[in-house]
Formats: structure tokens, sequence, C-alpha cells
């Protein structure tokens, strides 16, 4: 902090809670001018909302913000633009049914009438587009554009409003590897033009390769500052998920029996006719975890959804037992239940429970038409309380109150409140998506151990996440999807982060002498 | 002698009249609309204009005068709209069907109160009210045939909101399209987290909207009781401010074509004014009930159907918060 000109943007002690959630716990961190700095953290922790609150969004609930070295306060967006911060948003702020060129004076016309400011962006792009390389259409309707396009709109957007600080938030989510190198083509050439980037990332490799200086953020706080030249990935990882780092579990070899579920070329077609799942072959066997391991996106979510049987396959078929399920033959979720298979989804606000109800009703969601907590089409409240209180008893859910509303545990605790019910139900095939998103540490190794203990008991899982560590400690076997197929599969105990990453990218080449039997298999 | 002239002449020209009150409403509620906000209370908003004009205009005996208390009541109305809709996030059918009836039994009460009439205001004298205009030379020009009747009749002889009416709806689209506010506008009811992510408030962009929608509900108001009518019945509005925000959709939320679906509305309206008591080659006299339904019943079939897809603003309908 000895440098002479102050930095660009200094945060002091900022705090933010959400009701029960501590989003920010007195952050405070320096960003130097005319440098990219990183904010690196997993989901969650708390990246997003800080750099929300430097841009006015949100209000900080106590705390400081320095810019350039003066204290201000940023109590809308508008005082944000004012003093020179722009935000290119993870979910982009543009209007599809404007051009692009409406949507870059939207906020901050030169005048009533609109055709001079429409005038002055457009000499402005053919000026950005030149200086940056940032090139789109000016009259394209905004909708109609690819994303690596729209998020150029949003930079150009920012720097028509004449920003001197840009924070960008996960830019990369949306964009191919190539893109991505084209975007910090743009970052360093506006760098070197003396403006300072802002980098929220969880990508440890994008830190690396085009930040100065990073800022490693845990569960709202920041546990550490580098600069870039002086840290390494596998530090930077470490910093980040922390104790996550021991998430070995002592788990004794799966007793795999018979096949529960099997899956024979199963394929979906979403409403464009776009193939989001092609040639799916799996079989789910008592007492194993099968892992599925992917850059999100990549057609997870939909084979979760076909299993579960929230929509039905358009082609192949999925045998359970005696059942034989196709297109002509669907099974919508409560015959998929019937059929024992229990499904813990990705998305717990929208398809686990109801945010409303009372955890003891959305702890029988789906179970809540059989005895004994329904008899005639009537409910009966003490046997469902007294259900939810046992459960909440053996998953540990707190606080143990099956009378508050769902909406009102915090989210870990909501996850196991959905498990202890899927679990409860006894099925004999379990789909798990994102098992720990959002939940706190203490509650991931309990919620780890609960489906350890499921398999032993000889139910046939299957595991969806997006983090890898978590798929790596939990599955016998892991598969590999990558647009809709499986391209790969590797044996729990023998899987290295390295061959799963080359099979996510899809750019895995099985070495010329195939090792043991866990060798993956490609598809072709 | 020139009765073939004369008929579409006078369908047109009563078509013109018919349409006034629905363009003035359409382009009020596209206001609102497009800024993100349902206006289920277009109706209301005009009832009681409706009777703020007539009795504005029988106490003081000035047009003027009752325009200015219809346009002071709607917007009253329309900041009541948005006050439970924009500042309390509540909702906004529930909000417009409420004023619907609130007004529905207010001016008949204040009508009972005021005038002793049975809810009807004191009919009134034509220097109260908005009357036809005749244009320059119309008297002279009445005998050319064609040409003396479309100018005498069909553009002219009408009051001067009829004429306010049909340069509203361009101005609409000026405003829409080639205005700051416009934009800002347009944006708030399809993302308006960009708008404020922009730095602009959502709020008072809004809030303008659901003025522009009061002010032009006013003047509709004022049409219906002091300028065609000379004076206010209950419940006179009938259904029109429903039929004018059908005519709205059916113009998929856009001013041109929605003039257009309020002027076809219109034309229904006048043929079937026209067809009572006509016998029809075939079928023979066509009931007079029959014709008047028909108006509502083709609003029911384009709005189930027929409208095609209509694209409405993304964010109709859904208060902004930006906290959850």
């Amino acid at each position: 902090m000895s440098t002479p000109a102050p930095p660009a943007v200094e945060l002091r002690a900022i705090d933010k809670s959400f009701g029960p959630v501590h989003a920010n716990r007195s952050v405070s961190l320096s960003i130097a001018r005319g440098s990219i700095t990183g904010i690196i953290g997993e989901n969650g922790a708390g990246k997003s909302t800080l750099m929300s609150i430097l841009y006015g969004l949100y209000e900080a609930d106590s705390g400081e913000i320095l810019i350039d070295g003066q204290a201000v306060r940023i109590r809308s967006p508008r005082d944000a633009i004012a003093h020179g911060i722009g935000m290119v948003h993870q979910h982009f702020m543009l209007i599809d049914t404007f051009t692009v060129l409406e949507n870059m004076v939207l906020g901050a016309e030169t005048g009533p009438v609109l055709r001079p400011s429409l005038e002055s962006a457009r000499r402005e792009l053919e000026r950005l587009g030149n200086d940056y390389g940032l090139r789109v259409d000016p009259d394209a309707m905004v909708g109609d554009l690819p994303v690596s396009e729209q998020q150029r709109v949003e930079i150009l957007k920012v720097l028509y409003r004449g920003a001197r600080i840009l924070i960008l938030d996960e830019p990369s989510a949306v964009l191919t590897p190539q893109e991505t190198e084209q975007l910090f083509r743009i970052l360093q050439a506006l760098r070197d033009r003396g403006a300072t980037v802002v980098l929220i990332t969880h990508k440890l490799r994008e830190i690396m390769a085009v930040t100065d200086a990073v800022f490693v953020m845990r569960h709202g706080e920041v546990v550490a500052e580098r600069r870039t030249a002086d840290t390494s990935s596998e530090e930077l990882a470490e910093l980040m998920v922390g104790r996550k780092v021991r998430l070995e579990l002592d788990k004794t070899p799966p007793h795999a029996g018979a096949p529960a579920l099997v899956a024979h070329g199963l394929g979906l077609r979403d409403s464009r006719g776009i193939a989001v799942l092609d040639g799916i072959d799996l079989t789910l066997r008592a007492g194993e975890i099968v892992g599925i391991a992917g850059v999100s996106g990549n057609g997870q979510s939909e084979l979760l959804e076909v299993l579960a049987g929230i929509r039905p396959p358009t082609v192949g078929r999925l045998t359970i037992g005696a059942r034989t399920i196709d297109a002509a033959h669907p099974a919508g979720p409560a015959e998929m239940r019937a059929l024992g298979v229990a499904h813990v989804p990705e998305d717990r606000h929208r398809y686990g429970l109801v945010a409303p109800f009372e955890a003891a009703e959305s702890a029988l969601l789906g179970y809540h038409d059989k005895a004994p907590f329904s008899s005639h089409g009537l409910m009966h409240h003490r046997a469902m309380v007294d259900h939810c209180a046992a459960l909440m008893e053996r998953f540990d859910v707190r606080p143990r109150r099956p009378e508050l509303r769902s909406a009102n545990f915090s989210g870990g605790n909501q996850q196991k409140l959905i498990l202890a019910r899927e679990i409860a139900a006894q099925p004999r095939i379990l789909l798990v998506g994102q098992p720990t998103r959002g939940v706190d540490i203490g509650a991931i190794e309990f919620i780890h151990r609960q489906l350890l203990a499921a398999r032993d008991a000889g139910c046939a899982i299957l595991v969806v996440s997006v983090e890898l560590d978590e798929v790596m400690a939990l599955s016998d076997r892991i598969l590999v999807m990558y647009g809709g197929r499986i391209v790969g599969e590797v044996a729990g105990e023998t899987a290295d982060e390295r061959t799963l990453g080359l099979m996510m990218a899809n750019v895995w080449t099985p070495p010329e002498a195939p090792e043991r039997q866990s060798t993956a298999v490609t598809a072709p | 002698m020139d009765d073939w002239i004369t008929f579409p002449v006078l369908i047109l020209s009563a078509t013109l009249r018919v349409a006034t009150p629905l363009i003035l409403c359409a382009m009020g509620g596209l206001f609102s609309e497009r800024s993100g906000l349902i206006d289920i209370g277009l109706e209301g908003k005009m009832l009681a204009a409706a009777f703020a004009a007539a009795a504005m205009a029988s106490v003081t005996g000035s047009a003027w005068a009752g325009l200015g208390a219809a346009i002071l009541v709607a917007e009253v109305l329309a900041l009541l709209h948005g006050f439970a809709c924009i500042t309390h996030r509540g909702n906004q059918v529930v909000s417009g069907v409420a004023i619907n009836i609130l007004v529905s039994g207010l001016t008949v009460v204040f009508g009972m109160a005021w005038f002793q009439r049975g809810g009807q205001t004191p009919a009134l004298p034509p220097e109260a009210r908005f009357m036809p205009i005749n244009l320059r030379g119309s008297r002279a020009f009445a005998d050319v045939p064609l040409l003396g009747r479309l100018y005498g009749d069909l553009l002219g002889g009408h009051n001067l909101i009829v004429y306010l009416a049909l340069l509203i709806v361009p101005l609409t689209w000026w405003v829409l399209n080639r205005t700051r506010f416009g934009l800002r506008l347009r944006a708030v009811g399809e993302v308006p987290l960009a708008v404020d992510a922009a730095g602009i408030s959502v709020a008072w962009l809004r809030y303008r909207a659901v003025l522009i929608c009061g002010l032009f509900t006013g003047i509709a108001g004022t049409y219906l009781s002091i300028a065609q009518n000379a004076a206010f019945s209950r419940d006179m509005t009938a259904g029109q401010g429903y039929i004018a925000l059908a005519a709205m959709i059916f113009g998929k939320w856009r001013p041109v074509p929605a003039l257009g679906a309020c002027l076809m509305f219109g034309f229904l309206d006048a043929v079937a004014i026209r067809l009572q008591g006509v016998r029809l080659p075939l079928i023979g006299e066509v009931p007079v009930q029959f014709i008047q339904v028909l108006p509502y019943v083709l609003t029911v079939i384009l709005l189930a159907g027929f409208i095609g897809r209509a694209v409405a603003p993304k964010a109709i309908g859904v208060p902004y918060e930006k906290e959850h």
C-alpha cells in the first residue's frame, strides 16, 4: 500500500447479508490502476455480490468504498457510472428486441430525441471497433446475435459510457476457448490504454493467463491476495477450496450387484430439434455410485430429467426391472417414483421444494398421497410433522422445526431435507443432481456420507456434479459427458483430474497401451 | 340521388366517431403496457373521466373545464394504480379491476347525490360541449358530388377530440420509437433490470407511463360524455375500455396496428347501428341484440386465438424487485 498513486478501487470492511446468508464478511481489497485484477473463488464465495455492491446494484450493510483514493457512496448504478465504473454482468443486461446501437445508448443518450444519440454511438462504435477489435454490426437485433457478440455489446456499452474501471463477472462462462482468448486480448488492450479491469471467475487458468494480481475469496471472505507472477494454479486451488481439498472419503469398495437401470441409445431433442442427448448407453447397478462429469450444459441436466421421467426420451429406451420406457411408452415422475426411482433435482428451488411451504410439507412432496400421510383425499398433519421431525433428526436438519417455511432454511439444510425425503423412500435408484451446490462445508461431508450409506445399503446412485472433486470423491465409476454424449468412462479409484479434464474438453486420446481394466473408452 | 355514396360516407364517419374513445384508450394503454404495467383499469378511468367532465361542464358551463376535471380525475386513478403496482408491487390485474368496480359505483353515488337524476347528469347545452366543427367552405362544396360529401361529412363535421385522437397515434409512434423516453420506456417493459443497471429509475419511468395513460383516458372519457353525448349516464363506457385493451393487444402493442384494430371495432359498431331494423336479403331482419353483441364476440374470438403470436412486452405484469 506504499505506492504513490492511490488504487483505482479500494474496498474496506464490506459486509453484506441476504437474510440468513452472509454473502460478504468484512471484505477489504485494493485494485491498482491500469491493472487486470482477478477475483477468484468457488460458486457462492461472494465474488458477484461484492462486485454488485461496487456497481451499486446492492448496498453494503457496512464498509467503505474508495475510488482513486476518495471515499464515495455508491447507492445505485447511476452513482457507479458517474464514478467511471462499468460492469459486464454474467447475465447480460441487454434488450433482445433492440438493435446494438439502441442497447448502447440506453441510459447514455445525449438528448431527448434519439437520432443524434444513435449517430454518435455509431461513430463511437466504429472507433472502439478499430481500437480494440470489438466489431459488431450496429444495426443487428441483439437477440439474433451469438452470445459472444452479445458480450461484446455489453463491453461496448460500458466503454461508451466512458468507464475507466471495468468489472467482468464470469465473462468466459458463455464463451468457447477461442472466444475467451479473443476477449482476453481485448482486456489487455484496454489495460494497456490505462483502464482498470476486474475479472471475476472461478477458473484458475484464466487468472493465470491474463491477470496481474489476484484475490481469493472463500465463503464471503478474502482469504488471500497474490501477485499472479508469484503464485501458481496449485496454490490458488488450495486457497480457493480450503478444507475441501481433504475431500477424500474413507469409503469401502463397492459391491456392485444386478443392473437396476439400463439405458440403450437414449436421445433427446429440444424444441428446436437439436439433439441435446445422443446415443446414451448407461447401466446403473445396485450398490454403486456412478458419477457424471462434464462442463455444465453438455446434456447432464437433460439426462437427469429423462431418467427422472420429467421429459420422455425422443429415441432409445430405458429399462427398470420389467418396465421399458421409450417415446411411445413414457413414464412420468410419479410412475418413476413408483418404480423405485428417487430424484434430488439440480435446481432445488424450482423442482426440489416449494419455498413458502412448511418444511413438513416440502419433506413429503411426491410422497404426499401415500399412507399414513393422506387417506381419502385428506392430509394428516400430525403424521406429516412426525415424519418430518424424524427425518430432521436423522439427517441433522437445523433448525429442527417442521412448521418453519422451507425458504427459511439455509441451502445446506434444504438440501439435507430433500435428500432425507428421497432416501427415506428407500429407492432402488437414486438420481442426485449437484448434491452440494450452495451447501456449506459441514453439510457437504454429511451429504456425501449419506450417499455412501445409501450405496452400501444397495441403492444404485447416479451423481451429476459440476464439481469434479466431488465426482471423484464419490464415484465408483465416472462417465464424462460432452455435447450430449458419453465420451469417456473411468474407474473411480484410478481417475485423475488431467484425464477427466481432457475428456471433458473432448480432446482426450487413449494411450497406446491401455493400462489395466480402468482404461477409458471413448465414443466413436 | 347519391345514396350509394351517402351510405359508405355515413358508415365511415360513424366509424371514426365510435373509434375515437377506443383509439385514445388504446394509446394510453399502450404506454402503460409497453412500460410493463397491465392496465385493465382503462374502463374505470374513462368512466370516471366521463362523469367528471359532464359534472364539471354542467356546473361551470365550460367544456374546457370539463376536460380539465376529467383529466385530473383520470390522473388520480392512474396514480392510484401506479402506487399500488409500482411502489407496492401489487397485482396489476387486481388493481385495475378494483378501480373499475370502484368507479362504476362511485360515479352513480356522486351523480345521485349531486344531480338527483338517478345517476345521470343534466343534459348539457351546446356551449358546454365539444361540438362538431364544420370545415371552411363545406357548405359551398356540399353540392359537388362525391368530394363534397367526403370533405364535409367524412373529413369534417367531427368534434375537436376526434382530430386529437387521430393526431395522438403518430405522436405515440414518434415518442415510442424516436425519443429517449420511448427507448427507455420500451426497455423497461422488456428487461427492467437492464434499465436499472443502466442507472435509470424503473419506478419513475413507469409512473410517467401511467400518467400519460391517465391523460389519454381522461380525454376519452370527456369525449363520451360531453362530445359524443350531452350527459353522463351510468356505466356509459359499456366495456369500451376492455375493447380498447383488446384492440391494443390485437395490434401487438404497436400504435399503428392498434389504430387499425380500433377502427375495425368502430366499423363493426357503426355497421351494427346502421343494420338495426334493416331487412337483409335472405336473412330477413336481424335482431338488434345480435348486432350489438358482434363487437364483443369478435373481441373474444380475436383475443382467444386469432392474434397469432402476439409478442407482449417481456416484463409485462411482473412487479420489479431488485433484491429478492
